[in-house]
C-alpha cells in the first residue's frame, strides 16, 4: 500500500523536470503579461509622434521668400505691419476683429473702437471712432501696440502668406519614403513645397479653432479647459476635503455614516458619461437660470456653460478626491492627534494644526491625480454640450466653451488625414500636461512617503 | 481610585461650567465646523439620489405611462388603415416629430410635421390596431413605449419609432466580453507576477508602467483604436473583412485599458494571501508555479473576481473609445469586425446634436442611462460585496 503511494525513484525525476518546465514556462508567460502595458505605452508613443510630425506638402497664396529680403519669422514688428498694410489693405479691420474683438461679431462695426476692443491699447484720437473711420495707418497701429512680434508674424502667415496643406504624411514614411513622397509631390501638386511639419507649433497653441487643418490651432479649447478645471477645483476640492475629514474624524459607526462611505465607494463606479446626464439635467436645465448668469445680467447663453461643465466634472472627480483624502488623512498617526489633545487643544483645533499639516503631502497627491483625470474627461463634457465649434475665448463661468479633449474626439472624428495630425497634435499637448501634473504628484508621494518612514 | 466627586445641583448648569472648568463646554464654533464638515459629507448622497431622481424620472415618462394628453384637436378627414398623412383641425397642441397621437386606442407615431395642419405618422405603432377612424374624432397626446418593447424589440430607431435596445445592448456586451478576453488573463498574469515573482527593484518598475497606462485619457485610447488597431486588424484579417469602424478594435483597446484596473486590485488579494499558505505549499515540495495556481489564486479568487467585476462594469460604462472605433448606428449583429454602436456610444452621438428637451429621442437616452446605470450598479454592488467577505476571511 505504502508503497504504490510513492512514487518511483525514476518517474519521479521525469515528472520533477517536467514540473519544473512548466513553472519556467509559465513565469516566461507571467513576465511577458508585463510588456503589454510597456508595449502599449511605446505604441501609442510612435502612434502619436507618427501622426503629429511629417511631411505635407504645402503650397502659399504668396511664397513667404518673396515678401521680403529677410526671413519673415524674425522681422520686428514694424516690418511685420508693414508687410501687412501692404499686401492686405483690404483686411485690416477685419484682422483688427478677429485678432482683438471682445465683443460679437455683429455688435462689432457698431461700437467705438474703445467699446469693441475693451482694454486694448489705442491712441486718444481713435478710440470714439468706429472701425470703419480710421484710416490704414491708424489701423497697422492698432496692431502693433497690441500684439507682439508673435501675434503679427501669426497674422502675416494667416492672411498674406495662407498656406494650405495639399497631403500630409506619417513620420514613419516620411522617414522611410523620402524619395516617392517628393516625387508625388512633384507630380501632383506642382505648386507645392515639401516642408517637414512639427503639427505641435506655436501657432497650433495660439490659433483659436478653424475649419482648415492648417492653421486650427487649440487656444479656444486650453483657455477653455482652464476656466473649466478652476470651477472645478473650486467646487469640488474643498467639499471633497471636507467629506474626508469628516469620514475620518468625526463620523461614528452610525447607519447614516456608513451609507455615505458605502455611497462614495460605489459612486466612483458610476460610468463619467451617467453624470454627464445628472449635470444636463440638473445644472444645465433646472439651474439654468444660475448656470447660464441671467440671474446676473448675463445674456445670450443657455445652461451649456463653463459653470455646467465644471460642476459636473467636480462631481465627477469628488469620489476619487474622498478616498485618496481619507487614506492621507488616515496614515497620520494618532500620537500626534494624542499629543494635541493632551496639550488640550480642541477637536478642530487638533484637526486645523496637526493633522491637515500632517497630510497635506497626501492630499495634495490625490487632488493633483483628480484633476488629471478632470482634465482628460471627456464623455461627461460631450454630454452636457460643449460646444465644438465657437470663435470667441471664452473670457468666464457663464460663456461658451470647448475643451482640449472635446477637440481631440471632434479632430478625430474628421475624416481628413490632416485633422488627425492636428488631434495627434492636441495629444501631445494633453500628455504634456497631465506628464507634468503626475510628475509633480509623484514627487509629493515620494517625499510623503520618505517622511512617513524616517 | 475615588476621586472626590463634586456634585452640582442640575438646576443651574452656568454655574456648574464656571466652577468645573473640565466641564463640558459648548461650543458654537467647533459645532458649526462639524456641521459644515457633515454637509460635505452627506452632498456624495445628494449626487446618488440625483443620478436616480434625473434618470427614473425621464425614464419614467419615457416608459408606459399611459395617461394621454388632451390637446383639444379632431381629425379633418377620415383616415383609411392605409393612409399615413392625416389632417387635424387647426388650434390646440401643435405636434412634433416624435410624438405619439393617440386615436380611439390605435397609436399613431408622428415622423414628420408638414404644417400645423398636416402630419405624417406610422401606423399602428407598439402593436396597436390599426383600424379606419372617420372624421371629427378626438385626437390625444400618448407617450407610451412598453418595457417589454423596449428589451426585446430588435431595432432602435428613433427616428421610426424603434426603441429596442437589443442592438445596443448586444455590442455593448460584445465589446466588454473581447475587452474582458485580452483585460483577465493579462491584468491577471501581471498581478501574479508583481506580487510573487518580481523583487522589488523590478516591482518598482513596472508598477509606474501601470499607472502611466492608467492615467492615460480614453479619448486618447480612443485615437489610438482608431489610427492603430484598426489598421492593423485591417492588415491581418483583410480589408473586405474588417470595417474602418468595429467593435474588435475598441474591445481590445478597452482590455488594455483597463489591465491596471484590474491588476491593481488582483494584485492586492494575492498579497493579502497569509504568508504560511505559501510556505506550507512550497513545505510540500510545490513548485512557485504550482503554489501561485493551487493555493494563492483560489484562497485570492474573492478579491480577483471583484477586480474582474469591476473591469466590466468599467468596459460597460467607457464611453470615448466606443464613440470614436465602434462606429455609428445601431446595429445588431455578432461580428466583431462589423461596426455597431454601444450604449454608452449612442448616448455620446445623440447627445453632441441638437435636442429638444422633452422629445422621445431626448427620453430615450435617459431609459438607456437608466440601464447602463442599473447594471453597473450592480456589478460594483457585487464586487464590493465580495471585496467585503475576503476581507473578512483572512484578517
Amino acid at each position: 500500500m505504502t508503497d504504490s503511494s510513492l512514487p518511483k525513484v525514476d518517474s519521479f525525476k521525469a515528472n520533477l523536470e517536467k514540473r519544473q518546465r512548466v513553472g519556467r514556462l509559465w513565469s516566461r508567460i507571467f513576465y511577458m503579461c508585463n510588456f503589454v502595458a510597456i508595449l502599449t505605452l511605446i505604441a501609442l508613443a510612435f502612434n502619436i509622434s507618427n501622426n503629429a510630425f511629417g511631411y505635407v506638402a504645402m503650397s502659399y497664396k504668396k511664397d513667404p521668400v518673396a515678401l521680403s529680403e529677410t526671413p519673415i519669422e524674425t522681422m520686428d514688428e514694424l516690418g511685420l505691419a508693414q508687410i501687412l498694410q501692404r499686401e492686405v489693405p483690404k483686411k485690416l479691420r477685419v484682422i483688427i476683429r478677429d485678432a482683438l474683438s471682445r465683443v460679437p461679431n455683429e455688435e462689432f462695426s457698431q461700437l467705438s473702437l474703445q467699446q469693441a476692443l475693451g482694454g486694448a491699447v489705442l491712441a486718444p484720437e481713435i478710440a470714439t471712432l468706429k472701425i470703419s473711420e480710421i484710416t490704414d495707418e491708424q489701423a497697422i497701429q492698432v496692431l502693433k501696440d497690441n500684439l507682439d512680434q508673435g501675434g503679427l508674424y501669426n497674422l502675416v502667415v494667416q492672411h498674406v502668406v495662407e498656406p494650405i496643406i495639399r497631403e500630409s504624411w506619417t513620420l514613419f514614411d516620411s522617414l522611410t519614403k523620402r524619395e516617392t513622397i517628393s516625387q508625388r509631390i512633384a507630380e501632383k501638386y506642382p505648386e507645392a513645397k515639401m516642408e517637414f511639419r512639427s503639427w505641435v507649433n506655436p501657432m497650433f497653441l495660439s490659433n483659436s479653432i478653424s475649419s482648415d487643418a492648417t492653421t486650427a490651432g487649440l487656444r479656444t479649447a486650453l483657455i477653455g479647459t482652464l476656466w473649466v478645471i478652476v470651477v472645478t477645483s473650486i467646487f469640488a476640492f474643498p467639499l471633497g476635503i471636507g467629506s474626508a475629514i469628516y469620514l475620518e474624524e468625526y463620523a461614528t459607526d452610525t447607519w447614516l455614516n456608513r451609507l455615505i462611505e458605502t455611497n462614495i465607494r460605489n459612486l466612483a463606479g458610476v460610468p463619467s458619461i451617467i453624470y454627464g446626464m445628472l449635470g444636463l439635467t440638473v445644472f444645465v436645465r433646472l439651474l439654468a437660470p444660475l448656470t447660464s448668469g441671467a440671474m446676473f445680467g448675463v445674456q445670450g447663453t443657455d445652461g451649456r456653460t463653463i459653470l455646467s461643465a465644471g460642476l459636473t466634472l467636480g462631481l465627477v472627480i469628488l469620489p476619487v478626491i474622498i478616498i485618496n483624502a481619507q487614506e492621507a488623512i488616515r496614515a497620520v498617526a494618532p500620537s500626534i492627534r494624542e499629543a494635541s489633545y493632551g496639550l488640550g487643544a480642541t477637536k478642530w483645533q487638533t484637526i486645523a494644526r496637526t493633522v491637515l499639516p500632517a497630510s497635506t503631502p497626501g492630499i495634495l497627491t490625490g487632488v493633483i491625480l483628480s484633476l488629471s483625470r478632470a482634465i482628460g474627461e471627456t464623455a461627461p463634457l460631450i454630454v452636457v454640450g460643449a460646444s465644438t465649434f465657437i470663435t470667441i475665448d471664452p473670457d468666464g463661468p457663464f460663456s461658451k466653451f470647448t475643451v482640449v479633449p472635446i477637440q481631440i474626439f471632434q479632430w478625430t472624428a474628421k475624416p481628413q488625414q490632416e485633422f488627425r495630425n492636428t488631434a495627434a497634435a492636441a495629444i501631445v499637448v494633453l500628455m504634456i500636461v497631465l506628464m507634468l501634473l503626475n510628475s509633480v504628484a509623484i514627487f509629493l508621494r515620494n517625499r510623503y512617503s520618505r517622511q512617513l518612514t524616517s | 481610585m475615588a476621586a472626590p466627586v463634586q456634585t452640582f445641583s442640575s438646576d443651574d448648569k452656568h454655574k456648574s461650567a464656571s466652577l468645573n472648568p473640565l466641564a463640558h463646554k459648548s461650543r458654537p464654533f467647533e459645532s458649526f465646523i462639524q456641521l459644515l464638515l457633515f454637509l460635505c459629507g452627506v452632498a456624495s448622497i445628494f449626487t446618488t439620489v440625483g443620478i436616480v431622481l434625473t434618470l427614473g424620472i425621464e425614464a419614467s415618462s419615457f416608459f408606459a405611462n399611459r395617461g394621454v394628453t388632451s390637446v383639444n384637436r379632431q381629425l379633418v378627414s377620415e383616415i383609411t388603415p392605409e393612409s399615413t398623412n392625416i389632417q387635424l383641425s387647426t388650434g390646440g397642441f401643435a405636434f412634433e416629430v416624435g410624438h405619439v397621437i393617440e386615436v380611439e386606442d390605435e397609436l399613431l407615431f408622428v415622423t414628420e410635421v408638414i404644417d400645423r395642419e398636416n402630419v405624417v405618422v406610422t401606423r399602428g405603432f407598439n402593436e396597436s390596431p390599426i383600424k379606419t377612424h372617420p372624421a371629427g374624432k378626438e385626437v390625444h397626446k400618448s407617450n407610451l413605449v412598453t418595457l417589454t418593447e423596449f428589451f426585446t424589440n430588435p431595432t432602435w430607431q428613433p427616428q421610426i419609432a424603434e426603441f429596442g435596445i437589443l442592438p445596443l445592448l448586444t455590442a455593448t456586451l460584445l465589446i466588454s466580453f473581447i475587452a474582458m478576453l485580452i483585460a483577465i488573463p493579462i491584468g491577471l498574469g501581471t498581478a501574479i507576477y508583481l506580487s510573487e515573482y518580481a523583487t522589488p527593484r523590478v516591482r518598482n518598475t513596472l508598477k509606474p508602467t501601470l499607472e502611466l497606462l492608467a492615467g492615460v485619457p480614453t479619448v486618447v485610447f480612443g485615437y489610438f483604436a482608431l489610427t492603430f488597431i484598426t489598421p492593423i486588424l485591417r492588415g491581418i484579417f483583410g480589408e473586405n473583412v474588417v470595417g474602418v469602424y468595429n467593435m474588435a478594435s475598441a474591445g481590445i483597446v478597452i482590455g488594455i485599458l483597463i489591465v491596471p484596473t484590474i491588476t491593481t486590485i488582483s494584485e492586492d488579494a494575492l498579497r493579502a494571501v497569509p504568508r504560511s499558505l505559501r510556505e506550507a505549499s512550497y513545505g510540500l515540495g510545490a513548485t512557485r508555479f504550482e503554489t501561485t495556481v493551487k493555493v494563492l489564486v483560489p484562497a485570492a479568487l474573492s478579491g480577483i473576481l471583484a477586480a474582474v467585476l469591476l473591469g466590466i462594469s468599467r468596459a460597460i460604462g467607457e464611453t470615448m473609445v466606443v464613440a470614436i472605433a465602434a462606429g455609428a448606428g445601431p446595429n445588431l449583429t455578432l461580428n466583431p469586425f462589423e461596426a455597431a454602436e454601444t450604449i454608452t456610444g449612442h448616448i455620446a452621438r445623440i447627445s453632441t446634436g441638437d435636442l429638444s428637451y422633452g422629445s422621445m429621442d431626448y427620453k430615450s437616452l435617459f431609459a438607456l442611462g437608466l440601464t447602463l446605470f442599473i447594471i453597473t450598479l450592480v456589478m460594483n454592488l457585487f464586487s464590493s460585496m465580495i471585496t467585503r467577505r475576503f476581507r473578512e476571511a483572512y484578517q
